[in-house]
């Protein structure tokens, strides 16, 4: 009774896992059959509107709040040390390595996850997307690549934003209210932060954006009737898209340590 | 004036129908625990009007997801214009959707466009024509279903007969050979449905489109429909002319034909009434 009980627990869960890695296989493809027609990307443009424009705002003001935060709780302990000049490092390595990624990630989850489900969820109840698709139109190509190329290519660039937006801020406290003084800071600043963290950046935050879009569209187009059925899936997309960023998160972290003690030896940063 | 009937029978329909173009072959289809269609086989022919009538729930739009293919049968056959379309994959199937009209039950228009971004959908999808010519063939379409002028709204601004009738313009606009009328005049007033009945009528006689109507509309029933099929209990219980319909003797037909229910279906509600 438990066996089959877990049996069939587990079967669901490995067809859902199947579909979902089916969904991706096809968004991909349509991604290189479709990049050639200019009727595809006149649908990609709002997309870009919608998830890029609309998000700066909330990016702006993680990135600044987390720079600022960042640099409070660290001066009292470096100062003591006598480091505080060396507080850049510290501030900048884990905006462009970890929180900023890691941050702008979860802002985008929330802020256009949730929208992205809700909205093909809705379409998806009201036979939207079965209308596309008697019309001849594949609902993957014409609702999922646009949404997915969105979150693909705008996770970067806003990880990026609020990169930027969070060392200006942390130096201003350090700089210009803490006085430690300009030169060192942005001395030590550069010296460390190597094109390899800012690599290693880019590439989580590309992750990122691609579990976010085709996570917050798979769970969209599966989701069950009624507005029930789009209010949790909307949950279910947050909760899985989060924890994924964070295991995922934690995966590359491991890995790009590791190769590049591999490659470069152990780098001191004090 | 002359019936309808009367038109109808002067019309030489035995050249106007033609060979079957949908063919369904013992299709079964369970969702879960239900079983909503059981073995059922069925023709459309080429030019025919016919009539899907059934009780609500008993798998009449089911029916018509089947024929495009938007559902595929647990066991069984779907045929359309001579191949076999349930085994395609969906970039095959574009092509056999390309002839096909379908208005869904509650209209499914897109609603992040507007009502003529709606109608033009299928022609910017696949066609190539200029954005005017599109402009034109929509608004014919929109007056043909009495809504010309109102492209700049969105379906969220319609009434619910409004987005039926868009829903029904946007099935028209590529002039497809096969039309599904999931409930075509539900929902809108008496004269309105007539209006929308001649407008079946004269889609199959001009263009002599097949056409396959879901509908509880007795009205309709008798005026557009060239033969009445009856669904029940995932089989079709009754398949002949309107007129055979009137005169069935299958009870369950009789009832749809009078609008008539049974005391044992009653019972539910006469309970109240009494301690
Ligand atoms: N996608 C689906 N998933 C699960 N059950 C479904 C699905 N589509 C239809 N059903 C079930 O199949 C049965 C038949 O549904 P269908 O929509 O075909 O009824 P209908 O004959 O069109 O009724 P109505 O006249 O009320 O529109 C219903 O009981 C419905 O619950
Ligand atoms: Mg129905």
């Amino acid at each position: 009774m438990i066996i089959t009980t877990i049996g069939r627990k587990t079967n669901n869960s490995l067809e859902a896992f199947g579909r979902f890695w089916m969904f991706c296989l096809r968004t991909t493809r349509w991604m290189f059959t479709g990049m050639f027609q200019y009727r595809n990307w006149r649908l990609v443009m709002p997309q870009f509107y919608e998830v890029g424009n609309r998000s700066l705002p909330v990016i702006a003001i993680t990135g600044t709040f987390v720079g600022m935060v960042l640099a409070v709780q660290a001066y009292d302990q470096l100062h003591a040390a006598g480091f505080a000049e060396r507080m850049g490092v510290l501030l900048n390595l884990t905006l462009v390595q970890e929180l900023g990624p890691v941050l702008a990630a979860v802002m985008l989850a929330g802020r256009v996850g949730g929208a992205l489900t809700a909205e093909l969820g809705t379409m998806n109840v009201t036979e939207q997307i079965d209308a596309l698709r008697a019309m001849g139109s594949d609902p993957i190509r014409y609702l999922v690549v646009p949404r997915f190329l969105a979150c693909l290519i705008l996770c970067p660039m806003l990880t990026l934003f609020a990169d930027v937006c969070g060392s200006l801020a942390g130096s201003w406290i350090a700089v210009g209210l803490k006085d430690i003084p300009y030169e060192p800071y942005t001395y030590y600043t550069m010296d460390a932060v190597a094109k390899w963290d800012m690599g290693v950046g880019f590439i989580k935050s590309l992750i990122f954006g691609w579990i976010i879009g085709m996570v917050a569209c798979y769970k969209g187009f599966h989701c069950r009737a009624g507005a029930e059925g789009v209010g949790r899936a909307c949950t279910e997309a947050f909760v899985a898209i989060f924890i994924a960023i964070l295991i995922v998160d934690f995966f590359i972290a491991t890995f790009s340590t590791g190769l590049y003690k591999m490659l470069y030896g152990f780098k001191s940063l004090v | 004036m002359m019936p309808e009937s009367d038109t109808r029978q002067s019309d030489p329909s035995a050249s106007r129908i033609g060979a079957p173009v949908v063919e369904l072959r013992g299709v079964s289809k369970r969702f879960g625990s239900l079983e909503v269609l059981r073995d059922v086989s069925v023709k459309f022919r080429r030019g025919e009007t016919t009539v899907i009538i059934g009780a609500s729930g008993a798998g009449k739009s089911v029916i018509l997801k089947h024929i495009v293919s938007l559902l595929k049968p647990d066991s069984g056959e779907v045929h359309c214009r001579g191949e076999r379309i349930d085994t395609m994959t969906e970039r095959e199937l574009v092509a056999v959707r390309t002839h096909f009209g379908f208005l869904f039950q509650m209209g499914a228009l897109f609603d992040s466009l507007t009502v003529a971004q709606n109608v033009a959908f299928p022609l910017v999808e696949h066609t190539q024509r200029a954005a005017s010519d599109i402009a034109k063939t929509v608004s014919e379409k929109l007056r043909m279903v009495g809504l010309d002028g109102l492209q700049e709204k969105k379906p969220a601004q319609l009434s619910g007969g409004q987005r039926k009738r868009v829903g029904l313009a946007r099935a028209i606009a590529l002039d497809p050979e096969i039309i599904l009328y999931d409930e075509p005049t539900t929902g809108l007033d008496p004269i309105r449905s007539d209006i929308i009945n001649e407008l079946i009528l004269k889609l199959q006689r001009e263009l002599n489109v097949t056409s396959i109507v879901v509908t509880h509309d007795m009205a309709s029933v008798r005026k557009i429909g060239d033969r009445v099929v009856m669904l029940h209990e995932g089989k079709f219980i009754f398949d002949g002319s309107p007129e055979e319909m009137e005169t069935s003797d299958v009870k369950i037909v009789r009832q749809f034909v009078e609008g008539r229910a049974e005391d044992e279906q009653l019972a539910g509600i006469r309970m109240k009434g009494k301690p």
